[in-house]
Order: structure tokens, then C-alpha cells, then sequence
């Protein structure tokens, strides 16, 4: 749905986005996650055919950027980093103004439709400036969404609001996904980006790591078994380091926090030599890295 | 051509909430209409003028005066000095509105999602001016027809209505007030391109009526005399003028320029 090849964006001295190659998948949720200042908005602009790139080439949905920009347009909807809702308009003349400018052929009924579905529709005839950041932030996605693009680019669509309304918004962006639309989701908020995507690109300035977030935090480190024991001793612990397939091994408390790396094929075997050795195991789970560690150790 | 529309109808639907906007669009041109004719009104009867000879004017006045009375041709004397004032409307009134309409959109970062829209720069840029250039032009034009009723009502015989309604004032109003809305316009979204304040960029595109002010005083002072021929000249040269400033507006307002150096 998106291929992006070298693609380079300078201001003047600053180099924004280094040579970015990556692909996004039709009807995935892309994250694209990085510091503030990594190049997030200046690539979504470049994708959505708001800037032109200073090197290298992309195709949106098809469509080449800097070649077919208007249809780049007509098929992309972006949730740009601030709202840019006009305060003195209503909620519905908001919306009806897109719409028209996105040539959508029954504006009355796709305002109606978005109004609904994020439950602004009571709301349709107060002024934008009445409304709380979370509803600003709802009107801003339907806005996205009147022309039904088949990509849609949200800038940071949970920034600065309360967890409840972001738990919300992040619920619909799991619901537009269950419509078959790509999702292209920039943030800075790796639990976000964790919980939502399907892949994640860590980015600051130049790609840094993409995948799967499992696969990123398998990569990046062992996985780490504990095991809790009703008293845990050195000779347990030797027990276990002997085992050919074990990376670490360390005791804390009454737990063995064991690296491995591939649990489930070790698992039983190590367990089996503990029970031998006579350790009484009251439980077994595996330490899941958070992704903070993962990505802190790849933006530093 | 359609957005152009969808543009402009917007824009009224916003900027005409601003107060100090519907200010300007309804009281500017208010008193433009009134000031005139109570001037006119207080200048009472053709007698009263009688003492108003031909000496007071400038020689080139005369001319226009032919076949009017002395007292008709000294109220068309007062009265001229008004056409000039009729232009200060297409100006202010589009630097006012492009001011608020420009420079509001940019500080509320409402450009971004309109530019991500298949509407061509183009049409933006149009839509914008259409919306800043036809209150004007219609303040204008309908404080110029009460105007002329004005006249009309207020003075006896057709003498100075045929004068006000003559070929030189239709020209100054119908094809000099456009050009100089259009000149308004593009020298209000440059201003507006640099400047954050919407009040600050107001007053700055306000600097375009002193050229004006400038003709108005050198008239009434008698330094020049405003006739067909400088009228004519007038419009040739603000429609170069326009061109020139169109050009220089048009490449300001592009795409990757409003977002990432208008500041
Ligand atoms: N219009 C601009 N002019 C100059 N530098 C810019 C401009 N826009 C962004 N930058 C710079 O490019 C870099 C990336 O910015 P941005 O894409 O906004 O990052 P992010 O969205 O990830 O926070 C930053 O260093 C920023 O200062
Ligand atoms: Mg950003």
C-alpha cells in the first residue's frame, strides 16, 4: 500500500528523514515510532503529498509521490499533528466543508455517517470552539475519513489527551482497521504503538529497527524464563547453568531468572533437571521485556 | 471553479463572526455613503451657494462643469471629493478580510488539512480572494447607489445625479474599485504570510490607502485634478500594479511554502 525507497527530506542544514526504505502492508497498522524531532510528521507530510521529498521515492496507494500528488490526495487522509478545526464553525460546516473539497458525492450523508459513528452527532450544530480536545480530536479523525481513503495517516491521534478519550481513540482506530483500511500511526508512545500495531518502525531521522513488536523484542534480546521456587540455593542454580542451551542464569530472591533462546523447546528439559535435583517449582512464567527498554536501547 | 465557491462560502461563513471584520465591511462603507450627503444636505439650497463662483475651483474644473449651473457645478465641486473616498472601501475592506482570513488559518493551523486535499493552490488562493475582493466590491457599489439616490433626492434637477452617474464616476467605481480590491488582496496575503497577528497584519495592509489618501489630499489641496484622463491612467496603472502583485501573491501561496516557511 506503501513503498517508500530512500526516500530524504532536508530543511536548509537539518536533515528531517535519512534515506527511509520500508513497506506498508494493505490493512495493517503501521506504527511509526520515535522521538520528538525523529522525522514522524515531516514523512507523513511527504507521504500525503503536502511536501515534496528532497531524494528518493514513495508510491501511495498506488500513486507516485511528487507525480500523481492529486491522486496521492484523493486517496489519503491524514489527522494532522494539531486539530485545525475552525473554531467558529460548526461541527457539521466543519465537516461539509471537506467533504466538498474532497469531492465527496453525498456530503450530507458521509458528515451524518462520521458524526454518528464518534458520537458527535448531538453535538453537530455547536462550534468547534465548544468542545473538549477529545471531541476536537474525534471531529479531526472524521474529517480524515469523509472520502473514505484507502490509507489513512494519524499524526500522534492520542496526544495530550486524558487516558479515558485516548483508550476511546484507540479503540476506533482498532475498528477502522477491522474495515479494511491501512493505517499509517505515528507516536511517540511505545505502549500505544505496542497495543495497536501490527508493526512497528523505530525511526529517528534514518529507520532504526521494523517489525512485528514481538519479533522486535525477540531480536533485540534473550528471552528471559523465571522460575519460582519454595527456596531457591546455588546448587539449583548450577543445575540450570549447566544445561547447554542456557545464555544466563541469576538468582533473586527464591527465583531463577533464567536467558534462553527458544523457551518453548527448552522449557521442559530444564524443568524436568530441576525437579530431578529435587527443587520444588511453584511456578513458571516468562519475564516479557517492555518495549521502552527495546526502543531506548535502539534511539540511544 | 466549484471549490473557489466552497472556499469563499466558508470563509464568510467564519470571518464575518469577527467583530472587528463586520466593522469594517458595514460601518466603513456606512459612512462613506452618509458623510457625502450630509455634507451635500448641509450645503442647502442652489441661493445659499450662489456666493460660490467659478474663482474657488481649479480652471480645469470648469470643463466638467459645462452646461451646469455655477450652483450645481460648485456642489459637484464639494461632491467630487468623495469619488476618491469611494475607493478607500475596495481597499480597506479586502485587507481587513484577507488579514483575519489568512493569518487566523495560520495561527490555528487550519491550512494543513485543506492542503491535503485534492484543491489546487490555485483555487485556495482564488477562493480566499474572491471571499476578501466581492464584500468590497459590493459595499461598494451599494454605498454608491445610495449614494446616487442620495443625490438624487437631495438636489433639485438632474444636473449633478447625471454628473455622479456619468461615465467618469461609473468608470472610477466599476472598473477602478475591482482592480484596486484585487491589488488590496494580494498585498494582504503577502503581509499575511509573514506576519502572526491577524491586527498587525491589518494595519500593515491598511498602508495601501495612503496612495489614495495621498490623491484625495493633493486634490482637495488643488495640486491635481482628478478628470478622464488621469482616471484612465489611474486604471492602467493598477491593473499592471495587479499583475505584478498577483504574480509575487501566487508564488508565496504554495503548498510546501505555507507549511513549512510561513512561520
Ligand atoms: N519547516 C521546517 N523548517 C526547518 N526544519 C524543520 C521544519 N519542519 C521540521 N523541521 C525539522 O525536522 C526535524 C523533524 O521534525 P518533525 O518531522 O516535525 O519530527 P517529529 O514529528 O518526529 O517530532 C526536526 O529537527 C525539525 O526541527
Ligand atoms: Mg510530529
Amino acid at each position: 500500500m506503501i513503498v517508500v525507497k530512500g526516500l530524504t527530506k532536508r530543511f536548509g542544514d537539518v536533515l528531517a528523514v535519512d534515506g527511509l526504505d520500508m513497506e506498508v502492508k494493505p490493512g495493517e497498522i503501521f506504527g511509526f515510532l520515535g522521538p520528538n524531532g525523529a522525522g514522524k510528521t515531516t514523512t507523513i507530510r511527504m507521504l500525503s503529498a503536502l511536501i515534496s521529498p528532497t531524494s528518493g521515492e514513495a508510491k501511495v496507494a498506488g500513486y507516485e509521490v511528487g507525480r500523481e500528488d492529486n491522486e496521492i490526495r484523493r486517496n489519503v487522509g491524514i489527522l494532522t499533528e494539531s486539530p485545525g478545526l475552525y473554531a467558529r464553525l460548526s461541527a457539521e460546516r466543519n465537516l461539509s466543508f471537506f467533504a466538498e473539497l474532497y469531492d465527496v458525492e453525498d456530503v450530507a450523508g458521509q458528515v451524518e455517517r462520521y458524526l454518528r459513528l464518534l458520537g458527535l452527532w448531538d453535538r453537530r450544530g455547536d462550534v468547534a470552539a465548544t468542545f473538549s480536545k477529545g471531541m476536537r480530536q474525534k471531529l479531526a479523525i472524521a474529517r480524515a475519513m469523509l472520502h473514505e481513503p484507502k490509507v489513512l495517516f494519524l499524526d500522534e491521534p492520542t496526544a495530550g489527551l486524558d487516558p479515558e478519550m485516548a483508550r476511546l481513540v484507540r479503540e476506533f482506530i482498532n475498528e477502522l482497521k477491522d474495515r479494511g483500511r491501512t493505517i499509517f500511526l505515528c507516536t511517540h508512545n511505545l505502549d500505544e504503538a505496542d497495543r495497536l500495531c501490527d508493526r512497528i518502525a523505530v525511526v529517528n531521522t534514518r529507520l532504526l529497527a521494523l517489525d512485528t513488536p514481538e519479533a522486535l523484542r525477540a531480536k533485540l534480546y534473550d528471552r528471559v524464563v523465571v522460575i519460582h521456587l519454595s527456596a531457591a540455593s546455588p546448587a539449583y542454580e548450577k543445575v540450570v547453568s549447566e544445561q547447554s542451551f542456557v545464555r544466563s542464569v541469576e538468582i533473586k530472591d527464591n527465583k531463577l531468572v533464567v536467558g534462553l533462546d527458544d523457551p518453548e523447546r527448552n522449557n521442559p528439559e530444564l524443568i524436568r533437571a530441576l525437579v530431578d535435583a529435587g527443587a520444588d517449582i511453584q511456578f513458571v512464567g516468562e519475564l516479557r521485556r517492555s518495549l521502552e527498554e527495546i526502543y531506548l536501547r535502539l534511539v540511544k | 471553479m466549484r471549490k473557489i465557491w466552497v472556499i469563499a462560502r466558508k470563509e464568510w461563513a467564519e470571518v464575518f463572526k469577527n467583530r472587528f471584520v463586520l466593522f469594517t465591511v458595514i460601518f466603513m462603507p456606512l459612512m462613506m455613503t452618509a458623510l457625502p450627503l450630509i455634507i451635500l444636505y448641509t450645503m442647502g439650497t442652489p441661493e445659499e451657494m450662489a456666493g460660490f463662483s467659478a474663482a474657488d475651483m481649479p480652471a480645469s474644473f470648469a470643463d466638467l462643469c459645462e452646461g451646469l449651473s455655477s450652483e450645481t457645478c460648485g456642489q459637484y465641486f464639494i461632491v467630487s471629493q468623495f469619488m476618491l473616498l469611494f475607493m478607500l472601501m475596495p481597499l480597506a475592506i479586502p485587507a481587513t478580510f484577507a488579514s483575519y482570513s489568512i493569518v487566523g488559518e495560520k495561527t490555528t493551523r487550519t491550512l494543513e488539512p485543506v492542503l491535503a486535499t485534492p484543491v489546487t493552490t490555485l483555487e485556495l488562493l482564488a477562493g480566499k480572494a474572491v471571499a476578501a475582493a466581492l464584500p468590497a466590491i459590493g459595499a461598494t457599489w451599494l454605498s454608491f447607489s445610495v449614494f446616487s439616490l442620495g443625490v438624487a433626492i437631495l438636489t433639485e434637477g438632474p444636473g449633478l445625479l447625471r454628473q455622479v452617474t456619468g461615465p467618469l464616476w461609473l468608470f472610477a467605481i466599476v472598473v477602478i474599485g475591482p482592480l484596486l480590491a484585487v491589488a488590496a488582496v494580494s498585498i494582504a496575503i503577502m503581509v499575511s504570510s509573514r506576519a502572526n497577528d491577524p491586527r498587525v497584519a491589518e494595519q500593515i495592509s491598511m498602508l495601501v490607502i495612503l496612495p489614495l489618501l495621498g490623491l484625495f489630499f493633493a486634490q482637495i489641496s488643488g495640486l491635481i485634478f482628478i478628470n478622464e484622463t488621469m482616471i484612465l491612467w489611474m486604471a492602467i496603472g493598477v491593473a499592471v500594479l495587479d499583475v505584478g502583485l498577483l504574480a509575487f501573491a501566487t508564488q508565496l501561496f504554495q503548498r510546501e511554502a505555507i507549511l513549512t516557511r510561513w512561520k
